[in-house]
């Protein structure tokens, strides 16, 4: 166990000042796993920079057109949000399924994002309803964010503000879950939007990714049997002692056949 | 006087325990804190098997808040961890049993094994310094399938050069085959029985101080039995006098066997007390639970049965290969041989039966006792292959278990036990109508229509319970005697508190052994209270383990109830001015037969304690008596379960939709604490049967080192059990007629699940898989047959 330097900044730019003075320094959202990292001795940052005094990072707001959600809100919140549940219920569906409530009621969007968890739920959310993510320097599209294990396109000092959802036309999020942890073995978020169908998956790569194969079956005809007699090449997923690069493979037009149907 | 009231033997009455449980104010090892508390942490071996070539202490101890480190050098002198049971190989040697430190000695040989011992003021502080300590660690090549270990290029004890702990037999080879070269049909399998990680709920912790005023120890430790802990380590271990350690186990959150052994943990911060001079406190996070904790099971099985042409079993043979881990732990030895292979029998009358057993060490965690040993695995071969064997021969699986039933007792087994009483036909029977089997195949073609495969699979389960008696088991290499003790103390006022030697960690003994008190002294629940669980306060005990609490610890109980009523007719002879013969006790009341002329319990006890009409000639004042109770027979519970699964094929994701449970406990005290058990058990069955599966690299990394990738069952996983007590047959040979209850869920449910699973699987070809039938090995197993 070593000192830890704790922040508690008032404003965004003394956060993103504090984030860039410091490299080893971790910006704390929910803390959920972040924490958990630490205590497996994963992890040993110089200084938290806590977000929490930040009130405009928390927040829903919701047209017709979009769904915008604050970086610092919590699952929970966004399970239970009307205006999503009337918008995108697959997004709020989604958020009710991420661990358990107490990780519901801590862990929050951005967290999640600037994360990049191999299996965590909301980058196939983002990835397939073509997300923007806001940050206190840039929009950054939801394509190209997820860069591989833990990595995204965020450079240091960078802060996840808000992430914006168009609303797609219809969309849904299929979840098989890791028997053990229940994060996603493989998660399938497909999306039919203005700009075409999407299809993202989580759980079977080092981070999100579209399938190509499935959004243009999709795209042709959308329909549960399209998904029928597509493969998804196994090669570059993961496998480990709960599932074989194959078996993930082979769940992702599964899972996309039930998300359409 | 007492109005004469309903009997609480028989009812559910409400725990007397859970009050405190619900209420958080339980006292378990780690909410002790001592006057001068300071606290250890143990520095673990982060290799599966190594040389140690240099410790290198010395940053540690200047350390702040280090007030000492410890390792094996320092404990060089002390004995190693003892093995309780000698279990010796077909040649008559006996098995190997290689020096288990308490302390790692030059060399480490499972990833997890306690090196050196940091006392400092607050765990903290210990844990901070523990990371300075240098190991020089040669790595040497790492044991770690069970299948393989045997004749390894590399051995995990140079005692054991093969890794060969003992090949043990039991049963007439020789008549096994000449039934086999009689058999028209003959049904093989091989299976591996799952290691598993037992997982309290409540981690391991110790709390050790020494008192200089009369160079005496105290130990409060998460045990299921702190007299055999207490035994252990000062006669084995520390060479200490026994009477100079008291041994506290108090609220104990759960056990599953794996507190029933005496780790190296507990037993250096005894050691270490004294030479520290404050108390020590160490309580395992739940990444050193899943290191340490012995595991259960682990075996890799053949065997063949052979049935003659009308289906009866002729014969059944065996051979298993069990996985002692790194050191043989506590009661190691005797789970694959004493505890699985005389269960080999199980409901049915096969007339030979032979068992050879291959232990090995490897370079994992300790395997010892966990929930059912060894009869699990016993039940889960034996029904696996009578359901194969059914298959294979196109005869209905409950018609063939009832042509092999055992219709008549006692009945000696060709694998040395006898059954006294049981009616295996009555669960079976039953069961049938609560699992609704003629409704199973519409339920099946609803399941088709949705695209699921439903299957459905039978298990006929026998437990043998409150292992004994002593002196067999002692023939048989026991090291330990295998009775309970209690004590009834009356007071003056008639109130009664009950020391036993059994110790509840979930089982509700307060409330079980007060309803058995309360009913034969005609007491109501709250004048009894049960102590248990500390070696200052009750006379002795071999605590909780095999289902044995009620039908040994209660009984124990009840002879020592049986002398107090002795005495209370003397007494109540005596203040009646009648003869001891002429005076019955019921409801509470002494009374001379035939007349209204009576004295109440509580009379009895003032009259014991206050003696001033008293035979003080004759009978010692107070009302006070012991027994020990050591069983002439195990008690033999037995059932039938019945599992349906459904399965996605597409995914391979199994769901238990019903489970049904028909057992036979003989006669049962309280139907809710039973039940509980049962569902406890059978939630473990599933866990075995589905999710829980304990997994080492070949380097002996344990790679479900956490609840991340090991998968307890969960609620969800649970379907609703319709679980019944049969009307049962009561045990013969104790006075309560129990037989035990604990194990049985766990011991029965893993077959009915694989049996259900493997029914689904059927019509796609599929004959065979391996515990835990997770989505992908079930998806592997459907992609395999699909080719």
């Amino acid at each position: 166990m070593s000192a830890i330097a704790y922040h508690r900044p008032s404003s965004l730019g003394e956060a993103a000042k504090l984030a860039e003075s410091d490299p080893e320094a971790r910006i704390l959202a929910g803390g959920q796993s972040v924490l958990p990292s630490m205590k497996l001795g994963l992890l040993a940052p110089s200084a938290f920079i806590d977000l929490a005094a930040l009130g405009e990072l928390r927040g829903i707001r919701a047209n017709r057109q979009s769904v915008t959600i604050g970086a610092m809100t919590t699952h929970a919140a966004v399970a239970e949000s009307a205006p999503i549940v009337a918008a995108i219920p697959s997004l709020a569906q989604l958020a009710s399924g991420i661990g358990d409530p107490q990780v519901r009621n801590r862990g929050t969007i951005g967290g999640s994002l600037a994360n990049s968890d191999p299996a965590a739920d909301y980058p196939a959310a983002v990835l397939a309803l073509n997300a923007t993510i806001r940050t206190n320097r840039r929009a950054l599209p939801a394509d190209g964010f997820f860069k591989g294990l833990f990595e995204t396109a965020l450079l240091p000092g960078e802060i996840i503000t808000a992430v914006e959802f168009p609303v797609p036309n219809r969309a849904a999020y299929v979840k098989f879950h890791q028997p053990a942890s229940r994060f996603a073995l493989v998660g399938v978020f497909v999306a039919q939007t203005s700009t075409g169908v999407r299809v993202a998956v989580t759980g079977a790569g080092a981070c999100a990714f579209r399938a190509k194969a499935l959004e243009d079956a999709l795209g042709r005809r959308f329909a549960p049997q399209a998904c029928e007699g597509i493969s998804i090449p196994p090669e570059n997923l993961n496998t480990d002692i709960h599932a074989s690069a194959e078996y993930r493979a082979h769940l992702i037009p599964v899972l996309a056949r039930r998300a359409v149907g | 006087m007492n109005a004469v009231r309903a009997p609480l033997i028989g009812r559910s009455v409400e725990r007397k325990e859970d009050y405190r449980f619900l209420t958080g104010v339980g006292r378990y090892t780690d909410d002790i804190v001592l006057p001068g508390q300071s606290y250890g942490y143990f520095l673990r071996s982060p290799h599966a098997h190594a040389r140690i070539r240099s410790i290198d202490a010395g940053p540690a101890r200047a350390a702040p808040g280090v007030l000492a480190v410890f390792t094996g050098e320092d404990l060089a002198g002390i004995g190693g961890l003892p093995c309780g049971w000698l279990i010796k190989s077909v040649d008559g040697s006996p098995m190997k049993e290689p020096r288990h430190p308490v302390l790692a000695e030059g060399v480490v040989r499972h990833v997890g094994e306690q090196v050196a011992l940091v006392v400092a003021d607050s765990s903290a502080l210990a844990k901070a310094a523990a990371a300075l300590i240098e190991v020089d660690y040669e790595i040497l090549p790492a044991v770690v399938d069970t299948a393989s270990a045997a004749g390894h290029s590399t051995s995990v004890h140079e005692l054991a050069p093969d890794n060969v702990c003992y090949t043990w037999s039991i049963g007439d080879e020789a008549a096994v085959a000449a039934a086999f070269a009689q058999a028209a049909h003959v049904t093989t399998l091989e299976l591996v029985n799952n290691r598993l990680i037992p997982n309290a709920l409540e981690p391991r912790a110790a709390n050790a101080v020494h008192s200089r005023a009369d160079d005496s120890y105290t130990l409060y430790v998460t045990s299921q039995n702190p007299h055999v802990e207490r035994l252990l380590m000062t006669a084995f271990v520390l060479g200490l006098p026994e009477h100079k350690l008291r041994v506290v186990a108090p609220d104990v959150g759960g056990g599953f066997g794996s507190k029933i052994y005496l780790y190296a943990e507990e037993t250096a911060l005894v050691w270490a007390s004294k030479r520290v001079g404050r108390p020590i406190k160490w309580t395992a996070e739940r990444s050193e639970s899943f290191l340490t904790d012995a595991h259960g099971r682990d075996h890799v099985s053949t065997a063949e049965l052979a049935l003659d042409a009308q289906g009866h079993f002729l014969a059944l043979r065996v051979r298993t290969t069990a996985n002692m881990g790194a050191y043989l732990s506590t009661f190691a030895s005797c789970i694959p041989t004493i505890l699985y292979a005389t269960l080999l029998a199980g409901q049915y009358a096969t007339p030979q039966i032979h068992c050879t057993v291959q232990a090995v060490f490897t370079n994992t965690t300790p395997v010892d006792a966990y929930r059912g040993a060894g009869r699990p695995e016993a039940t889960y071969l034996l029904e696996r292959i009578v359901e194969r064997a059914a298959r294979e021969l196109g005869v209905d699986p409950i018609e063939l278990r009832r042509r092999n039933f055992i219709r008549k007792f006692p009945h000696a087994t060709p694998v040395g036990l006898t059954y006294d009483t049981g009616d295996y036909e009555a669960t079976l029977s039953r069961v049938l109508e609560l699992a609704d089997v003629a409704g199973y195949p519409a339920r099946k073609r609803a399941s088709a229509a949705k695209g699921l495969l439903r299957g459905i699979g039978y298990s006929c389960y026998i437990e043998a319970c409150g292992l004994a008696p002593s002196n067999i088991a002692g023939a048989l290499g026991a090291r330990a005697g295998l009775f309970e003790a209690a004590e009834v103390r009356v007071h003056p006022t008639g109130k009664v508190t009950v020391f036993t030697g059994s110790h509840s960690h979930g089982q509700g003994h307060e409330t079980t052994f007060a309803q058995v008190v309360a009913d034969r002294l005609g007491l109501s629940l709250e004048d009894v209270d049960i102590q248990h669980g500390d070696t200052g306060k009750v006379l002795f005990g071999m605590g909780t383990y095999g289902s044995r609490s009620l039908a040994v610890g209660g009984t124990a109980i009840v002879k020592a109830l049986d002398k107090i009523v002795s005495k209370g007719k003397k007494i109540a002879a005596h203040l009646l001015e009648a003869s001891d013969a002429d005076v019955e006790f019921e409801h509470g009341e002494f009374r001379i037969t035939g007349t209204d002329r009576k004295k109440s319990f509580a009379e009895i006890a003032l009259a014991a304690y206050v003696p001033h009409n008293y035979p003080l000639g004759t009978l010692e004042p107070g009302l006070n008596e012991n027994a020990f109770y050591d069983p002439t027979n195990f008690t033999y519970p037995a059932g039938s379960y019945v599992c349906e699964v459904e399965i996605d094929p597409q995914t391979g994701h199994v769901r238990v939709d019903r489970f049904s449970a028909s057992d036979d406990f003989g006669n049962v005290i309280n139907p809710m604490i039973v039940e509980g058990q049962v569902h406890g058990g059978i939630a473990q069955g599933i866990g075995q049967a589905l999710l829980e599966g304990c997994r080492y690299n070949e380097d002996g990394q344990l790679l479900t080192g956490s609840f991340t990738d090991y998968a307890l069952p969960r609620a969800g996983d649970m379907p609703v059990m319709a679980i019944e007590l049969a009307p049962g047959t009561p045990c013969t040979h104790n006075p309560l007629g129990a037989k035990g209850c604990g194990e049985a869920g766990a011991i029965g449910s893993p077959p009915a699940v694989i049996n259900a699973v493997l029914d689904a699987l059927a019509p796609l070809g599929v004959t065979d898989i391996d515990m835990p039938a997770t989505p992908h090995r079930v998806w592997e197993a459907i992609r395999r047959h699909a080719r």
